[in-house]
């Protein structure tokens, strides 16, 4: 009897010593706690949550996470080894394979790019279709992020329904590029082709009924009791340390910064349009699937007075040493067979120089930085992937918390593989 | 150092003229009064962004410099990356920063350049988070050592690797093909 009382007591002070000590640091190794196990997991390469192929190998008391390291490099593919040896429109192929979810706006940088070191003026028309075609861009990854989330969650629906309309918005790239994923769009000078009477219909019609279902996958997931239970207050990350681990794009505006390039820095005629920045306060999860929500209806506004003012004009501007002729012209007139033949075959002759070109990407500032010798090909060429540089907060942002915790953090902050690893 | 002085008058006339270069000249002064005029050589603004070389010795200062500067704040690393030029004698590797200034909209280019048998730069890892896998990532692609990193390991290739293939001595493609040929090609 004494004895019992004797060990109840002592089980009282363990218990309240453990308390004390998970109050202060709930990472601390409990007291005198034989039978803790630190577990080591692999989350990845191939786990489906990763969406994609990248590793963390996690270490784990319980199901909290203590630490993490991460690996990446599974799908490097050298583009920028690759780049140093091909001409400027050979290069556009590789942009289009870095962030898969909106290829055209990794295009269009691209050939923004070129154009700032080739100093080619682009027509208001050519400005107006490629900032339509970027923002269907950053409508269809936000709508990939956010869906995923909802399957992250356990709440597949959703997900069907924004793919539904990924599917059309995919449609109104084969109108304009003839491709749906990866749209190899645009050219030096312009575009490709004029938006079609075919494409212009099908925008519109998307526009039209785009917008109910994007309400109803609100009224699912914003005040969805077991979404926000799962989300809000997970993997957050304070403005200043997003700031020092250069976060951009929809990350860091969920932070509270209003940081966004087609604001600081226009391209595109983006100054002609009336849009907002929506900023979230606390960097958790739920902010930034809020972020990216009000985005897509953003991104819709622009798009809605992009069509209402599309100017009349010439598509492409009149540089036939850089502008690849179409390829009727090319069988038609002896002019475009000959600057065909000599911009396929890299005679275009780029001024020494270097240049830093950045957009507004599906994630954050996507910069091109291009070292020209006058050759042919660029001498250096350095993409700035905003994912591989705020990849590296995912440890910072998951440790303490719990595994289900890590895969939602990992879900909302939309890291692409082929962005990450270039 | 005597194309500096040439152009001085020629960047002036254009400060007259054009508001980004007006932008430029009042932040290398601010930059010279902080770090002094000899900090800085092949002072340039190709495309409107002012670049300036400067030496190993001393990028690590300037960068925090400008990142504790209240009137500046260039606080926003943007990117940073390893170059590699084989004919600069002396000169062959590189690193070049993008450093940007979120609240005044400033971006500034800054290069350091040293040998190839001593491939030795400054971490900026105690400066900013964002440092980390880009100082790695140079590691990897051309053999930056940057003493005082937490982790410089290869990061996108794998582990085993013995050279740094960015390099340009390094051919893209494998030289024992004889079915692809440089004659037209980028192969």
């Amino acid at each position: 009897m004494a004895v019992n009382d004797t060990l109840e007591g002592t089980h009282k002070i363990i218990e309240s010593a453990r308390e004390q000590e998970s109050r202060i640091n709930p990472l601390a190794p409990t007291v005198n706690d034989f039978n803790q196990e630190l577990t080591t997991l692999n989350l990845g390469p191939t786990h489906p949550a990763t969406h994609g192929i990248f590793q963390n190998i996690l270490q784990m008391d319980g199901e909290r996470i203590i630490s993490g390291v991460p690996t990446i490099g599974y799908i490097h593919r050298a583009f920028e080894k690759i780049a140093e040896r091909r001409p400027f429109y050979q290069i556009t192929p590789l942009t289009d394979r870095m962030n898969y979810c909106s290829s055209p706006i990794n295009n269009m940088g691209w050939h923004m790019t070129v154009e700032k070191l080739l100093g080619v003026e682009v027509p208001k028309r050519a400005q107006y279709i490629r900032v339509i075609l970027m923002e269907l861009a950053r409508i269809t990854d936000h709508l990939i992020c956010n869906g995923i989330l909802g399957v992250d969650t356990g709440a597949f629906t959703g997900f069907l329904y924004l793919m539904d309309e990924r599917e059309k918005v995919y449609e109104i790239y084969e109108e304009v590029s003839g491709a749906r994923l990866t749209t190899n769009m645009g050219r030096v000078g312009g575009m490709e082709r004029d938006f079609s009477d075919v494409a212009i219909a099908k925008l519109r019609a998307w526009l039209k009924t785009f917008p109910a279902v994007m309400r109803e996958f609100e009224a699912m997931f914003n005040r969805n009791r077991i979404f926000m239970d799962r989300i809000v207050d997970v993997g957050a990350i304070s403005a200043e340390r997003a700031l020092n681990y250069g976060f951009t794009g929809p990350n860091l505006r969920a932070a509270g910064v209003d940081y966004d390039v087609r604001v600081m820095n226009p391209y595109s005629s983006y100054q002609d349009f009336d849009f907002e920045i929506p900023v979230g306060t606390k960097g958790d999860t739920y902010d930034r699937f809020m972020v990216r929500n009000e985005e897509i209806w953003q991104s819709l506004r622009i798009i809605e007075q992009a069509l209402e003012n599309l100017p009349q004009g010439p598509y492409h501007a009149d540089a036939p040493h850089f502008y690849l002729p179409p390829k009727q012209a090319v069988y038609q007139n002896m002019e475009a067979l000959i600057y065909h033949f000599k911009i396929v075959m890299g005679e275009i002759d780029a001024p020494v120089g270097e240049v830093y070109h950045s957009v507004e990407g599906g994630n954050g500032e996507l910069g091109f930085y291009l070292v020209s010798d006058g050759g042919r090909t660029p001498y250096r060429l350095h993409f700035r992937r905003p994912c591989f540089i705020y990849y590296q907060a995912y440890t910072e942002m998951v440790v303490g918390q719990t595994l289900s915790d890590a895969i939602v953090t990992l879900s909302s902050m939309n890291v692409i593989a082929g962005e990450l690893d270039a | 150092m005597a194309d500096q002085n040439e152009s001085i008058p020629a960047q002036e006339q254009a400060a007259a003229q054009d508001p980004a270069a007006q932008q430029n000249a009042q932040l290398l002064a601010l930059l010279h009064r902080l770090f002094g005029e000899a900090a800085f050589t092949d002072v340039e603004q190709p495309y409107g962004l002012l670049t300036a070389t400067t030496t190993r010795e001393q990028i690590h200062g300037i960068i925090e410099g400008l990142q504790k500067d209240e009137e500046l704040q260039l606080n926003f690393l943007t990117t940073m990356c390893g170059m590699h030029f084989p004919e600069k004698k002396d000169q062959e590797l590189g690193m070049v920063y993008h450093l940007h200034s979120l609240t005044r909209n400033i971006r500034l280019r800054l290069k350091i350049f040293f040998p190839i048998a001593d491939p030795v730069a400054p971490t900026l890892t105690d400066l900013y988070s964002a440092a980390n896998w880009m100082e790695r990532e140079a590691f990897d692609f051309y053999g930056i050592i940057f003493p005082g990193h937490p982790n410089l390991i290869r990061i996108l290739n794998v582990e085993d690797m013995d050279y740094h293939p960015m390099r340009k001595e390094y051919a893209l493609e494998d030289g024992t093909r004889e079915d692809k040929t440089d004659l037209f090609f980028g192969r």
